[in-house]
């Protein structure tokens, strides 16, 4: 396998087997969309030329929405009804987010998750990303002039289950296929070791505008191996800005601030950084609603000293990560950069100084996490020329358990396993007669359930009266490729068996999901029953094809009586799909899931048999351990 | 290929403690490149499904033949012999004792704040626990599998007290 290059313009798949893929990388302040073109990754750009779109949606009284750059520039006089750095509230409850005082917006307590009162009505963070989504998958769509197949979202390395699902949430609202939810750090590393040939343990420090990640990366021959990760999921830029802020307040001896001066002064804090970056000395000015001036300069020696302690907290995960992947900082050969805030001089050095070297920043660090998004999604679609090829084996960031005696965490899944993983523990009743049992999952590293993130709470009922310690009720933990956990329960004795599948509950229910499809689509003037008929019919066209082509692939695992059976199946769902009857197309499509289930199994057994038998079964040398 | 069949047999290699293990990295590898989750991204849910329990199973493999003392628990489950501290907890005196020991001189730097005397009792568990895997090798080449659920049982103490002088270091570095 010839890896690490990336195909030769004109040496991509031809063009009427070239699949629309697009990655997107969701960020706190600025997003982009990136999508490979002749075999080379590039971002997205609006009409005017602008690759980023700011992170920021404003809701109008009609329901509608203005999304990015014009958004963003409404935010002082609009502060209620425009929403900015969304991410930070993604999964969140209230209490979770920091400086809510000195943030615009009319906050709903809402179970699980936040919500955010506006002129438009009550709007979860699910929603307001799911906007930003769509404008961008809308700007894909008309530079690729076509539908797409799928998209690769990134999300911070470090969030956890809760802000996974409301990622891939937004996604679905936003009407794309997510082909995989991606680690930035990650994504970044894929540009950058896909670009540079990179070989051996890589850094990645992601400090983006409201997140830090921290991954350790072993790259070798076609494999990117994450070895750890940490971070922290509500640090960030924006975390600078408002230390800037804190001190313009202080220093001007100013009283409490209107949302609308807030606003404007938070903008001029986050000018001011961006100008010290290259400058000595940042001019503060503002005019506020009450007539008062600000007029301050910020030199960087003073600025140094603001960021010195945020600079500092991101350097805890990174010892730590180093720790978990049983590395000292000089075993690093490389640290990638990524992330705006990566652009302060002052965090450059920082880390220049803990691993003593230089940090890697000749990619863009607005793009980069984009660009390798792309170009998985590239990958997961099939659009592949054979010579490039790659392997992400990623990990968890947070270990995942369960609540025992005394509100204590018994950790079933520990951090930075590799995923997909699964776990299954064994409980039994404590009381004669029990027949109901509570089990409730959380996520971290603390000892104490309270200091760690509840996912989901669940009672396993129907379990038969017996004497305490007799019942077998095994909970299984399955973490998907994208990070996501579900959860199984199974209580097995004499012949009885009953078994729940728990979505956690800060999840939207499929209904839920609908009934905001609805929503947004009556002011869209679109028709929501129609969009979930198309939704099938493509689920439907990309089932076909896959069973199509892997028929072709490996006919002889079938018999003819089985090939036929399959082709008729294939061929009735293509009638269905014609049709405009969403129910009776899904009932088709399992009908070929069912048919092709044995075929799938056949097809994975001839795959693993293909690689062991590359291989002597006794060809074991003896080697050193531990 | 069964997805029940033991974690050697799924890399292709025969049962045995002394394993090479730049040899089981690539193994693994080649196996995920077949059955990753990735590979079916765009595939149908049957594949999907079953990519997803062959990769969960392919890194349990991994990640239990990687580490030599899950390993070495692994064969003896295979050997029908059973490990389970909780089951059978009696320990030699002496060796109690031992561990009494170096649980109080751990217990003495971490509270001492002897960032230095931590390294050096790292460095001298370290340097037994690997001389026990020798020795647990011998053991597993003569079959003498009784003698070497005894082993596995004090390696078992050996690793955990060893998890606890790293993470005395690393609340020091805190």
């Amino acid at each position: 396998m010839a890896l690490f290059q990336i195909a030769e313009p004109g040496e991509s798949a031809a063009p009427h087997e070239h699949k629309l893929a697009i990655g997107i990388d969701l960020g706190t302040t600025n997003s982009l969309v990136a999508t490979v073109r002749s075999g080379i990754s590039i971002c997205l750009s609006d009409e005017q030329g602008r690759p980023l779109l700011p992170s920021v949606v404003r809701y109008h009284a009609d329901n509608s929405t203005e999304v990015g750059y014009d958004a963003q520039t409404k935010q002082a006089i609009d502060p209620r009804n425009t929403i900015v750095s969304v991410k930070r509230f993604m999964g969140r409850g209230l209490k979770d987010i920091a400086h809510v005082e000195s943030m615009p917006y009319d906050f709903i307590e809402a179970p699980g998750m936040v919500k955010v009162n506006t002129i438009a009505g009550i709007k979860s963070p699910v929603e307001v990303s799911a906007e930003i989504l769509k404008s961008l998958k809308q700007r894909a769509e008309t530079a690729l002039a076509g539908d797409l197949v799928g998209a690769v979202i990134t999300v911070p390395a470090y969030f956890d289950d809760a802000q996974r699902q409301a990622t891939k949430d937004a996604a679905r609202l936003a009407g794309l296929n997510v082909l995989r939810l991606l680690n930035e750090p990650t994504a970044a590393a894929i540009a950058y070791g896909l670009d540079n040939g990179a070989e051996g343990v890589y850094a990645v420090y992601d400090l983006g505008g409201g997140t830090f990640d921290i991954s350790i990366l072993k790259l070798t021959k076609g494999v990117f191996e994450v070895m750890s990760t940490g971070g922290d999921s509500a640090l960030g830029g924006d975390d600078f800005d408002h230390r800037i802020f804190c001190w313009v307040i202080e220093q001007a001896k100013l009283q409490p601030l209107s949302p609308e001066d807030g606003r404007l002064l938070m903008m001029r804090c986050r000018e001011a950084k961006e100008f010290l970056t290259n400058n000595p000395e940042a001019p503060l000015t503002a005019r506020l609603s009450t007539g008062e001036m600000v007029d301050l300069k910020l030199d960087v020696t003073t600025f140094a000293g603001i960021a010195q302690t945020l600079i500092s907290k991101t350097l805890q995960p990174v010892k730590k990560a180093l720790r978990d992947a049983g590395l000292r900082a000089e075993d690093i050969k490389g640290v990638v950069m990524v992330g705006g805030a990566t652009r302060m001089p002052q965090v450059q050095k920082a880390v220049g100084d803990f691993f003593r070297q230089e940090p890697l920043t000749n990619l863009d660090p607005d793009k980069v996490v984009a660009l390798g998004a792309a170009t998985q999604a590239n990958l997961l679609v099939g659009n592949k020329t054979g010579k490039d090829d790659w392997l992400l084996l990623d990990v968890i960031p947070l270990s995942l358990g369960l609540e025992t005696m005394g509100g204590l965490t018994e950790k079933v899944i520990p951090r930075n396993s590799t995923i997909p993983t699964a776990r299954a523990q064994e409980f039994t009743t404590f009381k004669d007669g029990q027949t109901a049992m509570a089990i409730h999952v959380v996520q971290g590293e603390r000892e104490l359930v309270s200091d760690c993130r509840s996912l989901a709470r669940f009672e396993l009922r129907g379990i038969p009266p017996m004497v305490a310690g007799a019942a077998r009720i095994r909970v299984t933990f399955q973490v998907d490729a994208d990070g996501l956990l579900s959860v199984a329960a199974r209580e097995q004795t004499t012949g009885v068996e009953s078994s729940v599948t728990v979505k956690p509950s800060y999840g939207l229910s499929d209904d839920e999901i609908a009934g905001m499809l609805k929503d947004s689509m009556e002011h869209a003037k679109d028709d929501a029953m129609s969009r979930a008929l198309k939704e099938a019919q493509v689920e439907a066209q990309r089932m076909i094809e896959a069973t199509e082509a892997a028929l072709k692939e490996d006919p002889h695992l079938l018999n003819e009586a089985e090939t036929a059976k399959i082709v008729a199946t294939i061929a009735k769902l293509r009638a269905t799909m014609a049709g405009d009857n969403r129910r009776l197309i899904n009932i088709a499509m399992d009908d070929l899931g069912f048919e092709t289930q044995a075929f799938a199994h056949r097809r994975m057994d001839q795959s693993i048999k293909k690689v062991l038998s590359g291989r002597n079964v006794d060809d074991i040398k003896m080697g050193e351990d531990a | 290929m069964d997805i029940r069949a033991d974690h050697f047999s799924l890399f292709g290699l025969s049962p045995g403690f002394r394993l090479d293990l730049s040899d089981l990295d690539s193994r693994y590898r080649d196996i995920q490149a077949q059955v990753h989750p990735d590979r079916f991204a765009n595939a149908g849910d049957a594949e999907r499904r079953l990519s997803m329990q062959w990769a969960t199973h392919a890194n349990e493999a991994y990640q239990t033949l990687k580490r030599p003392l899950e390993r070495a628990k692994y064969l003896l489950h295979l050997a029908g012999h059973d490990v389970q501290a909780e089951s059978n907890t009696a320990m030699p005196a002496d060796f109690l004792m031992e561990q009494m020991e170096w649980r109080e001189a751990v217990m003495e730097a971490r509270s001492g704040g002897d960032h230095h005397e931590l390294e050096r009792l790292h460095n001298r568990l370290r340097g037994d626990i690997n001389a026990r895997y020798e020795e647990l090798g011998e053991l597993f080449d003569q079959g003498e599998h009784a003698l070497a659920t005894d082993r596995v049982r004090r390696l078992m103490f050996l690793e955990k007290l060893l998890y606890e002088i790293d993470d005395a270091l690393a609340s020091l570095e805190e």
